[in-house]
């Protein structure tokens, strides 16, 4: 795989907001505009940092939302004893500034290039990376087979759901809901396991790349299913938040 | 100069622990999870400990590492995603002692692990009473998700330099980039200097 991510040096630039969008009483879409922004790859994130009228500074990480070539969006979940992310969901809004540095990171990437099939597995939040990997996979007209299996308490959290329910060749959407569902609810209503996991994964003969994003308990748990279903562990790429504070 | 985030105050300051938190970092109480794969999982009758490139190439099995002198310590640990957790409490043996045996001259170490992690250290931040080899964490055996059975433990730089699974360390006399030093982290980590990715 290609190397380095970040070259020369990577320094705070001023970003306006140009929209927000809640996506779940928790869960807002923030769009940037940061003039010069180098351009991203799918599955990386950005940093922000935040200012006090005294002088304090604030920085979180966030993944990028966006396709490469979109507009530059994160989507935040709200901690509720969290630091930043209640400012990023509740206060910000269009025409504000914050500063941004990025992109960063270069494994938890996917490049058409890769090739596939594609396993994506995403816990609360941890879609955000993962629905970056998969707009890229459709905008570029990638044939590469992609599962999302995504985890949820229930419906009302699911993040880009409206989008997620449009049909797309060759794109599987296969949600679980783990503490409520709708009347009339057919999917699975259970944490991931090993037999969803056998019933959602491509067999493990298909060689394909997994993407595994959310809390640690969640990842820990698929990516040692999808281990256990014969996935060579340099074929699961991991990425954990699971920190207080954020 | 940074503007002004409108209507944003942050959390109330704790000037008793400020000179511990390094510049963008916040202290957390739990114990965060990060690392880029599977977390692997090597019996202790397969583990071992080796120290590659010295005048005397040097290996341990689990129950001759268990042997050798340990220390509990109790430093700050401070992650590049930004958590930092004070006074975490660890039992390891020290990189002084370990690389007492081999014999060196050389300027950098390019720690291994299990899962194929690697990552860089210069010689000179693993010895003076700075790294250890860490089996134990809060009285207890290290868990796996958090780099059992042994781990890196160099809390003075970025908590990526401590790597976890860790199964041995190479010498050498340049300084090779590790996994996450390949994808634009720094080379060198200091928190304190706030070097998290490349040219910081």
């Amino acid at each position: 795989m290609a190397g380095t991510a970040v070259r020369g040096r990577l320094t705070w630039e001023t970003a306006t907001v140009s929209s927000v969008l809640d996506e779940t009483p928790s869960v807002r879409t923030v769009w940037l505009e940061v003039p010069g922004w180098p351009g991203h790859r799918a599955g990386q994130h950005l940093d922000i940092r935040l200012t006090a009228e005294d002088g304090y500074q604030a920085e979180r990480s966030y993944s990028i939302a966006s396709a490469p070539g979109e507009p530059l969006e994160i989507t935040v979940e709200r901690l509720e004893d969290g630091e930043v992310s209640p400012y990023l969901t509740q206060e910000l809004r269009a025409g504000d500034q914050i500063e941004v540095r990025g992109p960063i990171g270069g494994y938890f990437v996917w490049e058409t290039a890769m090739g596939g099939p594609l396993l994506l597995a995403a816990g609360g939040s941890g879609v955000v990376p993962l629905r970056a990997i998969l707009r890229y996979r459709i905008m570029a007209g990638s044939s590469v087979p992609v599962r999302l299996l995504y985890s949820s308490r229930g419906w009302a959290d699911v993040i880009y759901s409206d989008e997620l329910s449009r049909p797309s060749p060759g794109v599987e959407v296969v949600h679980t809901l783990t503490r409520s569902h709708p009347d009339g609810w057919t999917g699975y209503t259970r944490r991931v396991d090993a037999a969803m996991l056998a019933q959602v994964a491509f067999r493990a003969q298909e060689r394909a790349l997994a993407y595994v994003c959310g809390p640690t308990n969640f990842v820990e748990a698929v990516a040692a299913g999808l281990v256990g279903l014969g996935y060579p562990a340099g074929r699961v790429r991991t990425e954990r938040f699971g920190a207080s504070g954020q | 100069m940074s503007p002004i985030s409108r209507g944003f105050h942050g959390r109330p300051r704790e000037a008793a622990i400020a000179d511990r938190v390094p510049p963008g970092q916040y202290v957390t109480h739990d114990f965060p999870v990060l690392s880029a794969g599977p977390t692997p999982h090597t019996a202790l009758a397969k583990w071992t400990f080796s120290i590659e490139g010295g005048r005397e190439p040097k290996k341990w099995t689990w129950q001759e590492f268990q042997a050798l002198p340990a220390e509990t310590v109790t430093v700050d640990i401070h992650c590049v995603t930004r958590w930092s957790k004070l006074d975490t409490t660890w039992r390891g043996v020290s990189l002084d002692l370990l690389l007492d045996f081999v014999g060196y001259d050389h300027a950098y170490a390019l720690a291994f692990c299990d899962g194929g992690y690697t990552t860089n250290v210069p010689v000179a931040d693993l010895t003076g009473g700075k790294a250890w080899v860490a089996f134990g964490n809060d009285g207890r055996p290290l868990a796996a998700e958090h780099g059992g059975p042994a781990r890196l433990l160099v809390p003075h730089l970025y908590f990526w330099k401590s790597a976890k699974w860790v199964r041995g360390l190479r010498l050498r006399d340049t300084d090779q980039p590790g996994f996450w030093e390949t994808y634009g982290y720094n080379m060198y980590g200091d928190p304190w200097r706030e070097q998290r990715y490349a040219g910081d």
